[in-house]
Parts: structure tokens; sequence; C-alpha cells
């Protein structure tokens, strides 16, 4: 890619229209005639060719099962499998290829450490601190481990911006906090989290840290070692790779430390009745044939990311984000809720009294694809007093005129719903 | 109206529904009907009365009146009024045997299957049932 340290060039470097051709789904029409208008990135993205034909090659030329064959075609998998996973670490700048774990996405990396962290003499009285703003599945698995543990769950309270209280987390943390799970980015106010501190502090305090990286890895680089994290969890549909895939890393030496999750082929050493011994990282982790083409589907959506320059996707990202919140502002009656002063292009809104599912309804029949309800987050939105919003959430492939056609659409159905 | 079959209602309601030619016309004239629908007392908005598997809020109350079954709602969401608006208008103030024996196929003639979210889709398949179970238990119970 040209570099250029024109700043006009810079901002130039990423083409959006080109980056349009490459997602088929972006091309189609919906209800008819009505182009569709993609605004529900945080659920999951679209696909980019690349992505979708190295899937399909996968099956149609390279199809076999991995790590245990001797043949020309399980070497073939074995390669496109384990290469993947290189390519996976050195996206998120993992120091071992082996700290990488598949999973099927985010959720399951999360009960992956919130079990096998159980399964660890975790303390009966030990703290496990998240916040008021995370989605279900950053809630609900630490809820099973306190209930099967006896350990109790910290809530640390977001305020009326979207932001975390910073001081409640402080006094929070304690030498009874084992772990500090956290999203990196909220799924439903695109606060962006101050992750970095609040790793140092929950360390200094002697705490493991998971981050929630389900929101943040299709937006930003991110660097596990920087961040110094001992766990990050993300998916690869929302990060334009497939369905069913998705990474747990964790350091090497915990990884090491914690029990193996579900028990089956491929993470043994060696079986027998008298005793089994597991294999080492990452196959301890991976139980049973895994999802291969979901691997090197996802590998092929790190590379469509890295052939981008991220600075420029970001510049286009935080442009999307200003415009839409100016245009949305102006429209009369409608509350963006979530106005924290980091925020990634997500924008969740309420319109006056009207319930976000018939605004919903409405923008669907006019091509455009939005969230509405509580988005997995029903304590935050208990917290706010609404039973849900409308969510816009933008992805590099969106354009300002994709946020026209959703105002345009509002100013419409606005009077029918008065 | 009282007099007309669920089978004519229903054709009354497919054919004023073909008047539209846009989506957008078919929702807001779903919306006015939401307007007019005969309202559950506020009192019976309880989870007594509730439907599940709507992601609005609805709540739906029966009554007999001579002979007949009535029924009163409410939602939070207008679409969703303008979908019990509708049932309400072909199944409310009939034999209760008649409704308990009811084959409801207007809303796929209308099309509204092919454009309501299958979240939706689902609460208006618990309103039709709940509406036929509350009906089949009072044609059960007039006998007595
Ligand atoms: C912040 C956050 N965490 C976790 C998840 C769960 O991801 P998945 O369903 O891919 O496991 C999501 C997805 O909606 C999310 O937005």
């Amino acid at each position: 890619m040209p570099t250029s340290t024109d700043t006009v060039a810079r901002h130039t470097s990423f083409d959006v229209e080109a980056v349009r051709a490459l997602f088929p789904t972006l091309q189609r029409s919906v209800h008819g005639d009505k182009p569709l208008v993609y605004l529900d990135n945080a659920a999951t993205s679209q696909k980019p060719t690349a992505v979708i034909d190295r899937v399909r090659k996968y099956y149609a030329e390279d199809n076999s099962n991995v790590h245990r064959g001797v043949h020309r075609l399980s070497q073939i998998a074995t390669d496109a499998y384990e290469g993947a996973r290189e390519r996976i670490a050195a996206f998120i700048n993992a120091a071992h290829s082996h700290e990488i774990i598949y999973t099927r996405g985010t959720t399951e990396g999360i009960n992956l450490v919130a079990f096998t962290l159980g399964q660890s003499g975790l303390d009966g009285d030990a703290d496990i601190i998240i916040s008021e703003m995370e989605h279900h599945s950053n809630i609900v698995p630490w809820q099973m481990l306190c209930e099967r543990t006896g350990a109790n769950l910290r809530v640390i309270p977001v305020d009326d911006r979207g932001e975390l209280r910073y001081d409640a987390y402080r006094e929070m943390l304690s030498d009874r906090t084992a772990l500090v799970a956290i999203g990196h980015i909220s799924n439903s106010l695109g606060t962006i989290n101050p992750v970095r501190e609040m790793i140092r502090d929950a360390h200094a305090a002697g705490a493991l840290v998971l981050i929630d990286g389900a929101q943040s890895t299709q937006h930003m680089r991110v660097d596990v070692q920087e961040l110094d994290c001992d766990f990050f969890a993300f998916s690869g549909h929302k990060m334009f790779g497939p369905t069913g895939i998705g990474v747990l890393y964790g350091k090497e030496s915990i990884l090491n430390d914690l029990p193996p999750f579900q028990g089956g082929g491929d993470m043994i050493d060696h079986v027998s009745f008298d005793g089994t011994t597991y294999d080492s990282l990452p196959h301890k982790f991976e139980a049973g044939t895994p999802h291969i083409a979901g691997a090197v589907g996802l590998a092929e959506a790190v590379a469509f990311i890295e052939s981008l320059d991220m600075e420029a996707v970001a510049a286009h990202e935080s442009d999307l984000l200003a415009y839409a919140t100016e245009q949305l502002r102006a429209i009369d009656g409608l509350r963006i809720v979530g106005e924290a002063s980091e925020k990634a292009s997500v924008i969740s809104f309420l319109i006056g009294e009207t319930h976000p599912y018939d605004v919903g309804t409405l923008l669907d029949q006019m091509g455009i694809a939005v969230r509405t309800g509580h988005h997995c987050t029903e304590p935050l939105m208990d917290r706010y007093g609404i039973p849900g919003t409308v969510r816009a959430s933008f992805a590099l492939y969106n354009t300002r005129e994709d946020v026209d056609r959703l105002v345009d659409a509002l100013q419409r159905i606005q009077p029918m719903l008065a | 109206m009282s007099n007309t079959s669920i089978q004519e209602r229903e054709r009354q309601v497919v054919d004023e529904f073909m008047l539209f030619d846009d989506w957008m016309g078919k929702y807001e004239y779903l919306i006015e009907l939401g307007k007019d629908l005969p309202l559950i007392e506020e009192k019976y908005k309880t989870d007594d009365y509730r439907i599940r598997g709507c992601q609005s809020k609805v709540w739906l109350r029966p009554d007999r009146q001579n002979g007949r079954v009535v029924y009163r709602a409410d939602s939070d969401a207008m679409i969703t009024k303008g979908l019990i608006a509708l049932l309400i208008r072909v199944l409310s103030d009939q034999p209760a045997e008649a409704v308990a024996e009811a084959d409801v196929q207007f809303l796929e003639e209308i099309g509204l299957n092919e454009h309501l979210s299958s979240t939706r889709k689902n609460g208006l398949k618990s309103m039709v049932q709940q509406m036929k179970a509350y009906a089949k238990a009072l044609a059960n119970g007039a006998e007595a």
C-alpha cells in the first residue's frame, strides 16, 4: 500500500467505494427494489469475496481433517489451519501462536475462562469484577462461575454519558479481586473503555484481566502485549470473517495453569483407563474436530483488514460517527443513548416515545437494516430505564450516503408514529 | 358487522390492504387501525394477560357477550397494536366455537408475513394461538 506524508493523500488512501465493491451483500436490494443500507455491523459484519472464496476453496479443494492424517490433503488442511493461527497471532501481536485458542466465538472464549478458572480452585470469597455495560456473554458465564464457587460478582456502574465510573472501579479492586472482565467497546453505546489503565490497575491489585474484544478488532489495531491483558476474546463474524469461529488469546503461562475445558479427541496426549494426560497448548483447549474452514476464512479476513490503511479507516469511521451524530441530533425528539467522549461508530437512539421496534420495522421497509431491542445488555437498559434502543452501527464500508438514507427515512417515519 | 363471518371479514381486510401498492402505505394504514384498537382496561395489564414471545409488550383479554367472544388488547408498540387490531377485527364478536376453529389466513394473503421480522411473526402466532385458546375455553364453558 502506497504511503504518503501528505495528509490529504493519507485520507484518500482508503477508497470506500473500492472496498464496498468487495462485499457482494452490499450490492443487493431488499423488499423489492430498496438498495440495502446495512447498519447492523455490531451484530455481524458482511463478508468480502476473498473470505467467501477462501471458505469455498477449502471445501472444494482442500477439505480434510486436521492433525491426524498422513495423507496429502490432511497435510494441506493442517498447514492452512495452523498457518491461520500464526496469521491471527501476528494480527493481535501475541507472543506465541499457541496462545491463540480457536473457539466458536467470543461467548465460548469467555465461557472457557470462566469454567476453567472455576475448576482451578478459585477462592470462595474471591471477587469477579465486570461492568454494567457488559454484553450478556460477559455477564452470565461469571454469574454461573459465582454460583458454582461462591465468588462474588461486582459490577462497575456506568454514568449518564455511558462511561464507566472509574472511581468506583478503583475502590472495588482489592486483594480479593481474582479477575476483571471488561468489554473493550460497548456494543450498545459504542463507548471505548480505558482498558489499558484498567489492566494496569487490576494487575497492581494482583488480578487477572479478560478483555471482551467482540467489538474492537474490526475498528482498531489490537496489540495484546502492549495492552498486557491476560485474556482477549473475539469473534470472526464481527470482523468480516465467517460465523462459528472465534479466538481466545491467553498468556502462555496462565493458559498452562488452567485445566482443560472440554474433553475429547485432539486434546489428549495419551488416553488410558488408568488416567489420561493432556496435550500441550493450544490443543489442550481444542477438543474435537475444529471449524477448519472457519479458521482459514478468519485468516483471510485478517488479511483483508491488514491490506487496509487502518489509520485511514479509523479516520473514515470517526468521520461517519461525527456526521451521523450531528445529522441524527437534528431530528426532532431524537435522543442519543451513550455519549462517551471515546466512542466507536455505534449509535443507539430513541425518538420521543416511539417504540424502537416500530422504528426498526419501518426502516426495514425502506431497506435500512438496524437493530432494535436491548442488544443483549438488559442490565444496561435497566440502568437507563429504557426497554431498548434503535442502534445504527457502522463499519468501514459504510458511507455518508448511508447516514443520509437513514436520516431521510427517520424523517419520513416520524409523523407516521406521532 | 357482528353478522359477518370470520371469512367475510378476512376478505374485507385483504381487499382494503390491496388498495395500497407500497408497503409504507400498508404500514401507515396498519398504524392507523391500531389507534382504534378496543383497549384493555389498565387494571388487566398484568402478567396474567400478557402474551409472551413479542419484542414489544402485548396484553389481551377475552370477554363473553351474548354467547360471543369479545377481545380487548393493548401494546406499547404501534405496529403491534395495528396487528392486534386486525386480529380483533376479524375474530372479535364471533361465536366462540368459530374462533376456536378458525384457520386464520388473511395475514399471509396480505403478504404481511414476508414483511414481518421473525420475532414479530412469532409474536403474531402467539397472539392468534392465545385468542383461539381463550375462545376454546369459553366455548367449552358455554354449555354449563
Ligand atoms: C460486546 C460483545 N460481547 C460478546 C458478544 C458475543 O459474541 P458472539 O455471539 O460472537 O459469541 C457480542 C456480540 O454480540 C458483543 O457485542
